[in-house]
């Protein structure tokens, strides 16, 4: 149904992209902007949901970008239910960035929060996109957007993080647009239809080299092993940045491309058919395995978080390849799920840096005592992720399990179950240590500003929320039922 | 009553201008920069006219002097030659704006001589576009060059052995290009394109006409730059002045590349570039291995302009390599990246100008800080840059993603692989240069940059600026409008092919 | 006709345009020495116009003027304008260049003092 709502989705990110510069010299004008604009995003995109539940959504068509494929936004239940994570998650963000970087000091802020405008703008694209080249355009967009963010301390290091990540995500956007090309040859068509695109009667070489393109494509941001060394690189950056972009917006479109591609392109039986549903899902049960080891090994915290993300993603990679309505509806609620724990686990993380200059596991002994709410959150959003009934994590784990199961797939069942026992393993310790051990010696420890707490303690809450009222605030597990309806249904 | 002189108005306004040049310099010095601009300007516009006519009239025939085709001079402006003439007088006004606001005390002196050469350039560019027969081609485009071996000479220093270079290389490619046509003439009789259209096929001498086309071929590729017959191409546009580096660079080797598509698409007919012939192989090929060698010479290059010369030896090779796929999608692509690249070429290398001018050198070490004092400039460097990497909606990303489409729909695997190559080759070098100019490496968190030596602000001045954003903004437009293009005039334009 | 003779009445002049071709090719890309350059670019513009008038040579044959009385002679009889105007043109533009080229000599000369390309590199640095 056309309306000028799904474009109207993407206005305030570009006017705070507009308007950021202009208030450089005004911090408390420039940061209005952003709030204002994240403020305006959430309620246009809690305006989209109705009309995705009901029916195919609405959808904005501009301008032709090539002959025959349109700039269009579709706010369809997939795509509501991602722009719906990165608004929200914008909104707290850019209250916790301000407590940040004004604590810290952090130079170059105007080119900061215009960059988080411009990116999440782009990640809003991503999510409502209707056809492969929107898609694309928006995605670019955001490797582009993003780049100075994780560049910001502009160290040595960080410069080099940079190169690995651009090196890493334009590349995939080399094989993405492959991938996009030679589904215009083959297929005829750009647009996202649920259950594929592709004629039953493509041949398996062209199915099997479409899918290897669009989904190396995606990969990479999804941080699927071994595509993933990206990740802890880039969390050389300031920690809100490692909190929206790279909990959430970065890798959750990697994921969300990974469940477009398999469920509107492709298609599950096609994808089945060539037998590369099995390739994929090894790939990423693998992933969940080596990186929640690799998490039990790390001292840094936030390289411990990020390893613990390229884990949990590849929980929503696996549940797209097996493509049950459980492990479908299970990964799209996940992409929520995680998103919002996981967020707040780093804004915990650049909280204790504030207060305390600490970013090392062992040097955490002791300090929930000093900072109470915020390592409470902590230990609740751990848990949480881990799976532990009635917070969000059990839930999505238990659609992916059950599932599974139903789809006859016991060995994917498994890993899931071992991975959130590894869970406990890398979290656990730190809880431990935080508040049994004796508190450190400094005397003048204590909780940093409430702009940093608060954000802490709402995502830690909602991530208990999500798990016992999984429809508020926006109707997020009918919505990825609906998605994994659509997507299944086709047939 | 002009409409219908506008195909000789194209070439004889700028040549009129470039005559009275001089003289208006030895009167009035301080009026030359204005003139220049002036006229650059109603080129521009009389090119747009001329657009619009052909668009709504079709292609327009002019007899000059009244005399009939094939005995008389026939100017011709069909759908694709409107375009380029859009684009090559569009970027060309707007270098001699940037050139009446660019004070290098260098070409101080000599205001006059310099103007008026690059007006006679222009000339010969836009004649190359509506000659209609060979000949005429073969002079406009020594016209053409000549006025810019000298231009380039100009203000001396090393520009003198690299023009000297140019001279060489550039007469040889144009001796080249005229036995070919000798060929061609002695095979048929005639020089007139429409006219050995209709008499080559019939000629039945498939050698003699592959072999003048080679001829063509070589000799407009080496005023092309393409690779391997590039070697004069980084010299001159690293030691040219700036301002005639900007004008240069963009358009000289897209209109010998539209001559040379001319030349083997109307000329000698559809069957000899299709369905992998020789010389389309070798076009392709050729194409290929120009996008490859031009992206991995720019890598380790220390000078700005040193390394935009080597992309536009790669992103030359992207044009050739359109026309060697020889099919509708490709060669919209090889058309549209005549536009994108002669934009983002042209503000790139008006960035490198006024960095130079600003902060002390063109090296990619003076670049440093440059985001701090000049941050108009920068957002032009950034947009061009992004567009060179192929990120959309700037336009670059739209001519890669026609010749993708091109590649893959005639299942050539490895072109389409090199397309792409190319991409991240560009990412990799003009990463480089966004690195040096928009970040300040600290040793630590803590450290901060020391201020800019010699001031804050040092933006570039208005009439260097606006050509700047201008073309900015056109980047960005050519690639949202890009369908539009494509479709409208394009796509049609190709499909006429035959004049 | 002897052969010699033959042979310069049918293919011979482009066999020489060529080898002159090949000459000033030769020419420019060995030698170091810019003026030996020039002269080899000269050579080789010089032969591909001897190629083009060599083809159009016509034995005995007349201006093509048609006298104002009438009588105009067969078609035959008449020599082809075309590709000797053609050629003029050819020979200006041939001068054309070597005018800019000999005047960027003259100031590479001027500055540098010498004709040698790895001098003049030298003393670029």
């Amino acid at each position: 149904m056309p309306s000028l709502l799904p474009g109207a989705a993407l206005l305030p990110a570009l006017l705070a992209g507009l308007l950021i510069p202009w208030s450089g010299r005004a911090p408390n004008l420039r940061e209005a902007w952003s709030l204002l604009a994240a403020a305006a995003q959430c309620a246009v995109v809690a305006a989209l949901a109705p009309a995705a539940l009901a029916g195919p959504g609405l959808e904005t068509r501009l301008l032709d970008l090539s002959p025959g494929v349109a700039l269009a936004l579709r706010a369809d239940a997939l795509g509501v239910v991602f722009a719906a994570l990165s608004s929200g998650l914008w909104l707290l963000t850019t209250v916790y960035s301000i407590g940040y970087v004004r604590s810290l000091g952090e130079h170059a802020q105007t080119r900061y929060f215009f960059c988080f405008a411009v990116a999440v703008g782009a990640a809003v694209g991503v999510a409502l996109a209707a056809n492969l080249l929107t898609f694309f355009l928006f995605y670019e967009i955001l490797t582009v957007a993003t780049y100075p963010l994780v560049v910001h301390k502009e160290t040595p290091a960080a410069v080099r993080a940079g190169r690995v990540y651009l090196a890493y995500t334009l590349g995939a956007g080399g094989a993405l647009l492959a991938g996009v090309a030679a589904t215009w040859v083959v297929a005829g068509t750009l647009e996202f239809r649920p259950g594929g695109v592709l004629d039953p009667a493509t041949a398996p070489a062209a199915v099997l080299a479409l899918g290897a393109l669009l989904v190396l494509g995606v990969a990479v941001k999804a941080a699927v092993m071994p595509l993933h060394a990206w990740l802890p690189l880039a969390m050389i950056a300031p920690t809100p940045v490692s909190a929206l972009l790279h909990a959430v917006a970065v890798v959750k479109a990697g994921v969300f491309g990974v469940l477009r591609v398999v469920g509107y392109v492709i298609g599950p039986d096609a994808l089945a058919a060539v037998g590369a549903g099995g390739v994929l899902a090894a790939a990423a049960g693998a992933t969940i395995v080596l990186a929640s080891l690799a998490a039990l090994g790390q001292d840094n915290l936030k390289r411990l978080l990020a390893f613990s993300t390229v884990s949990q993603l590849s929980y929503i990679v696996l549940g797209a390849a097996l493509a049950t309505p459980g492990t479908l509806t299970g990964a799209v609620q996940h992409m929520v799920n995680h998103g919002t724990l996981k967020i707040s686990l780093f804004f915990c993380a650049g909280a204790i840096y504030v207060a305390t200059g600490r970013e090392r596991v062992s040097e955490l002994g002791g300090i929930g005592r000093r900072l109470p709410v915020t390592m409470g959150a902590f230990a609740v959003a751990a848990l949480a992720l881990a799976g532990t009934p009635p917070a969000a994590g059990f839930l999505s784990k238990w659609y992916l399990i059950g599932g599974a199961i139903e789809g006859g797939a016991w060995p994917a069942a498994l890993v899931y179950l071992s991975s959130s026992l590894l869970n406990l393993a890398y979290f656990f310790p730190i809880v431990v240590a935080a508040f049994f051990r004796p508190p450190p010696a400094d005397a003048d420890l204590r909780e940093p500003s409430p702009l940093l707490v608060a954000p802490v303690a709402i995502t830690a809450g909602a991530g208990v929320l999500l798990g016992l009222a999984p429809n508020l605030p926006v109707a997020f597990l009918d919505l990825a039922a609906r998605a994994a309806g659509d997507v299944l249904g086709a047939r | 009553m002009i409409r219908d002189h506008l195909p000789v108005l194209l070439v004889v306004v700028p040549l009129l201008a470039a005559i009275l040049t001089p003289l208006v310099a030895a009167a009035a010095p301080r009026a030359v920069r204005g003139l220049t601009a002036g006229t650059a300007v109603a080129t521009a516009l009389l090119a747009l006219a001329g657009a619009a006519r052909v668009l709504e009239a079709g292609t327009q025939r002019y007899h000059v002097g009244g005399w009939a085709p094939p005995w008389g001079i026939e100017l011709v402006l069909d759908p694709l030659g409107a375009f380029v003439a859009v684009v090559v007088t569009g970027v060309t006004a707007c270098g001699l704006v940037y050139a009446a606001g660019f004070d290098d005390p260098r070409l101080a002196d000599r205001q006059g001589a310099t103007a008026a050469l690059l007006l006679l350039v222009l000339a010969g560019l836009t004649g190359m576009v509506v000659a209609g027969d060979l000949f005429n081609l073969f002079v406009f485009l020594e016209v053409a060059s000549l006025a810019s071996y000298a231009v380039i000479a100009v203000a001396g220093g090393p520009a003198l052995l690299a023009a000297f270079r140019y001279v060489v290389l550039g007469s040889l490619g144009a001796s080249l290009y005229l036995l070919g046509v000798a060929y061609l003439y002695f095979l048929t009789g005639t020089l007139n394109v429409a006219d050995l259209a209709e008499r080559v096929p019939g000629a039945d001498a498939p050698r003699l006409v592959a072999t003048a086309a080679g001829l063509m071929a070589i000799g407009l590729g080496i005023k092309m730059g393409v690779f391997p017959l590039h070697g004069w191409l980084p010299d001159v546009y690293t030691h040219a002045p700036a301002p005639v580096a900007a004008l240069l660079a963009p358009v000289a080797g897209k209109v010998a590349a539209y001559a040379l598509a001319r030349v083997l698409f109307s000329v000698l007919g559809a069957g000899i570039v299709v369905d992998r012939s020789f010389l389309a192989l070798a076009l392709a090929w050729l194409g290929a291995a120009s996008i490859l060698a031009g992206g991995v010479l720019a890598l380790r290059q220390t000078d700005l302009r040193r390394l935009l010369a080597y992309s536009s030896v790669s992103q030359m090779g992207y044009i050739v390599l359109g026309l060697g796929l020889a099919d509708a999608t490709s060669l919209a692509g090889a058309y549209l990246h005549v536009l994108n690249h002669a934009l983002m070429k042209a503000c790139l290398f008006f960035v490198a100008g006024a960095a130079a001018l600003r902060l002390g050198g063109a090296r990619l070490a003076d670049l440093r800080t440059m985001h701090r004092r000049m941050p108009l400039t920068t957002l032009c460097l950034v947009v061009a840059a992004l567009s060179m990497i192929g990120v959309p909606p700037a336009g670059g990303f739209f001519s890669k993603w026609y010749l993708l489409l091109g590649a893959l729909g005639q299942e050539r695997w490895a072109l389409a692989a090199v397309i792409l190559a190319g991409g991240l080759l560009a990412v990799a070098y003009m990463f480089r240069v966004l690195e040096h100019a928009c970040l300040e490496p600290r040793a630590d968190e803590d450290h901060h940059p020391p201020a800019p030596r010699g001031g804050r602000w040092a933006e570039a001045g208005p009439a260097m600026l606006a050509p700047m954003l201008l073309l900015s903004a056109g980047i960005v437009a050519a690639g949202l409008g890009n369908a539009w293009i494509v479709s409208a005039v394009l796509l049609p334009g190709v499909a006429v092919g035959g004049r | 006709m002897t052969g010699a003779a033959a042979w310069l009445a049918g293919v011979g002049p482009y066999w020489i345009a060529i080898l002159l071709l090949a000459l000033g090719l030769y020419a420019m890309i060995a030698h170091g020495n810019l003026m030996k350059k020039l002269i080899g670019l000269n050579i080789l513009q010089t032969a591909v116009i001897l190629f083009f008038l060599s083809a159009s040579a016509k034995w005995r044959a007349t201006l093509p003027i048609v006298p104002a009385a009438g009588g105009a002679a067969p078609p035959s009889a008449y020599a082809n304008p075309l590709p000797h105007a053609l050629m003029l043109t050819a020979i200006v533009v041939m001068v054309a260049t070597l005018g800019v080229a000999l005047a960027l000599l003259v100031r590479l000369y001027r500055r540098y003092g010498s004709f040698e390309e790895d001098v003049i590199l030298g003393r670029m640095e």
